[in-house]
């Protein structure tokens, strides 16, 4: 049995987890929201993380009823993400493991993800749609790694729609995706935008740079939620049709969606489509999972602590690159 | 729709059927309706690629690249009628299960090598000719023999390579263009697909980039300058998030 406590804070999210052999004991979160308009930034969002680090830690603790010495594993994101924040989880990590004498583990961000989506889906061998604000791929396992099929060639997806609603100037609160797909719920009419597909990789600044470009004359003919639909339609079409080449490549009839992104349920709809007419399964979770947080760098650092995976403590750094096939995956062996 | 013929595969976007054109083995590629995308947007992507596709076949012939020969194009059912290489196996087929499994009877190594010379100077002589493939991977290429070895029951067949020709598929990502970006992504495209899916094999993309080096001096310090421009931008990316 292990038991082991999560710190993920690579983004705007700053997260907690505990978990126990899979099974979920607490999962605790705070996010760091702009002003509408505005992106985050590495220095202000490393102060929110060392603001509030303290608070989530205690509430996690509490609300698993787990006491520091019950747990057999620290872990914390190690990267890829922005510098000054995973630096603040890394060094709070490191002092637990200190302060509590325990062993601790440092997480690919994106394994998280994969890892988290097969605990919560039981998708066994799936290929996945990892979606994020800093991330675009298409992975598939084979002989332990997580192999990159495709991906984006410049921006990512979330980053994408990020930057649109901030062109629109809505709200970042609970995020400016959320708020784009509750405005594309209303959008009706639709405009044609670059699609941009190149065999599994996705491309898309040009559609970005479009819509900036051409904001002020668009929005006489098209409603702001006629825009925040179109793009939506649009990026999710490509996102679908990438993962149905790579399932079609592969010989893969199931796919599950991570990240951030994933908890769109208009991009589920398509996804759920696109399944249906191959004879495939879909997986996905909701926010609370999908969502970057602390359960995700819990559970993915107990599969490789269980299988033996260790870490010295002088390599216990951060890397703000850090590819997901980098990563030896000790605890499949399939 | 196509109840009556046979269904060969569904690939990426496609169903293919298998039939008979004027008395030859011949394949429906059809793009089917896709539900999950807009409809205006499904028409028009549906339309390109047929396009695209239909182009690119006939424009490889002249290029002296291998394709299925083009039958018949209909827009209005989103079909292409192409022949059919009854005897075939795709390159990824080739690794996996003939490479790989068939070590007693051959060198593996060996094997690919010609395969690789094959693979570089057809997607060289497609660049040469401003043929850009746009989706570069071993399910899109095909070994057919030669001479038909439809006799040989099992995969020794497979093995003769001297007697196996390249044939290059899916062209509905293709389009034609004389930059040499376009050129480097195509084989970007492609050395990510061999890495992510032949990861037993590391070398064979190396192998494929230096007949591709090799056929002809012509401008390909330029593409390849371009290449590793666009792989160090996916290098360079950070990811957060
Ligand atoms: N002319 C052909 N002869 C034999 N097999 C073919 C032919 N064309 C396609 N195939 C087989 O069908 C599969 C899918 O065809 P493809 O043209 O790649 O469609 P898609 O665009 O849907 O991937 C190929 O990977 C190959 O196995
Ligand atoms: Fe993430
Ligand atoms: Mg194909």
């Amino acid at each position: 049995m292990v038991i082991a406590i999560g710190f993920e804070g690579s983004a705007n999210k700053l997260g907690v987890g505990i978990v126990r052999d899979g099974e979920i004991l607490a999962n605790c979160r705070r996010t760091y929201i702009t002003p509408p308009g505005e992106g985050f930034l590495p220095r202000e969002t490393a102060e929110h993380h060392q603001q509030n680090i303290h608070g989530v830690l205690e509430e996690a603790l509490e609300q698993s009823g787990i006491l520091p010495q019950d747990i057999d594993v620290v872990c914390y994101t190690k990267g890829p993400g922005m510098g000054a924040p995973l630096m603040v989880c890394a060094i709070v990590a490191r002092t637990c493991a200190k302060l509590w004498n325990k062993p601790i583990l440092g997480v690919n961000h994106c394994i998280g993800h994969i890892e988290m989506g097969r605990l919560i889906t039981k998708a066994n061998n799936p290929t996945v749609l990892y979606v994020s604000g800093g991330n675009t791929q298409i992975i598939a396992y084979s002989r332990q790694r997580y192999r990159i099929f495709g991906e984006t060639i410049d921006i990512a997806v979330g980053n994408c729609l990020d930057r649109f609603a901030r062109v629109l100037k809505l709200s970042n609160a609970p995020s400016p995706g959320y708020n784009i797909e509750q405005a594309a719920k209303r959008g009706k009419k639709y405009l044609h935008l670059p699609y941009c597909v190149k065999g599994m990789d996705v491309s898309f600044s040009g559609i970005l740079s479009y819509m900036e470009d051409k904001i002020d004359d668009l929005l006489k003919e098209y409603t702001p939620e006629d825009l925040c639909y179109s793009l939506q339609e649009t990026v999710f079409a490509m996102l679908v049709e990438i993962t149905e080449r790579a399932m079609a490549h592969c010989g893969s009839d199931e796919v599950l969606i991570v990240g951030g992104v994933g908890c769109n349920e208009r991009l589920q709809e398509m996804m759920g489509v696109m399944c249906a007419e191959r004879g495939s399964k879909i997986f996905a979770t909701d926010e609370r999972f999908c969502i970057d947080n602390g359960v995700m760098i819990a559970h993915a650092g107990a599969l490789a602590f269980e299988s033996g995976a260790r870490m010295d403590f002088k390599d216990t750094t951060i890397t703000q690159r850090y590819r997901t096939d980098d990563v030896l995956v000790t605890w499949r062996n399939d | 729709m196509a109840e009556d013929y046979k269904i060969l595969k569904q690939g990426a976007e496609a169903k293919l059927y298998i039939c008979n054109y004027l008395g030859k083995p011949a394949l429906i590629k059809e793009r089917f309706k896709k539900n999950y995308r807009h409809s205006d947007l499904d028409t028009s992507i549906t339309k390109e690629r047929i396009k695209n596709e239909a182009r690119s076949i006939v424009r490889c012939k002249t290029a002296g690249v291998k394709t299925p020969c083009l039958y018949l194009v209909d827009f209005e059912r989103r079909r292409i009628y192409m022949q059919h290489f009854v005897e075939s196996i795709t390159i990824k087929d080739f690794v996996i299960n003939i490479v790989s499994k068939e070590q007693i009877n051959c060198d593996g190594d060996i094997i690919l090598d010609v395969v690789a010379k094959m693979i570089g100077e057809a997607v060289r002589k497609m660049h040469d000719n401003n043929i850009i493939h746009g989706d570069l991977t071993s399910s899109n290429m095909l070994l057919v023999p030669k001479i038909s070895s439809a006799g040989v029951a099992d995969n020794s067949k497979w093995l003769d390579v001297a007697n196996l020709e390249l044939v290059m598929i899916d062209f509905g990502l293709s389009f034609i263009d004389t930059s040499t970006e376009d050129k480097g992504v195509d084989l970007y495209v492609l050395e990510r697909a061999l890495i992510s899916t032949h990861n037993d094999y590391p070398d064979l993309f190396n192998k494929i980039l230096e007949a591709y080096k090799k056929f002809n001096k012509n401008n390909v310090k330029e593409i390849l300058s371009k290449f590793e421009e666009v792989r160090a931008r996916g290098r360079k990316r950070t990811m957060v998030g």
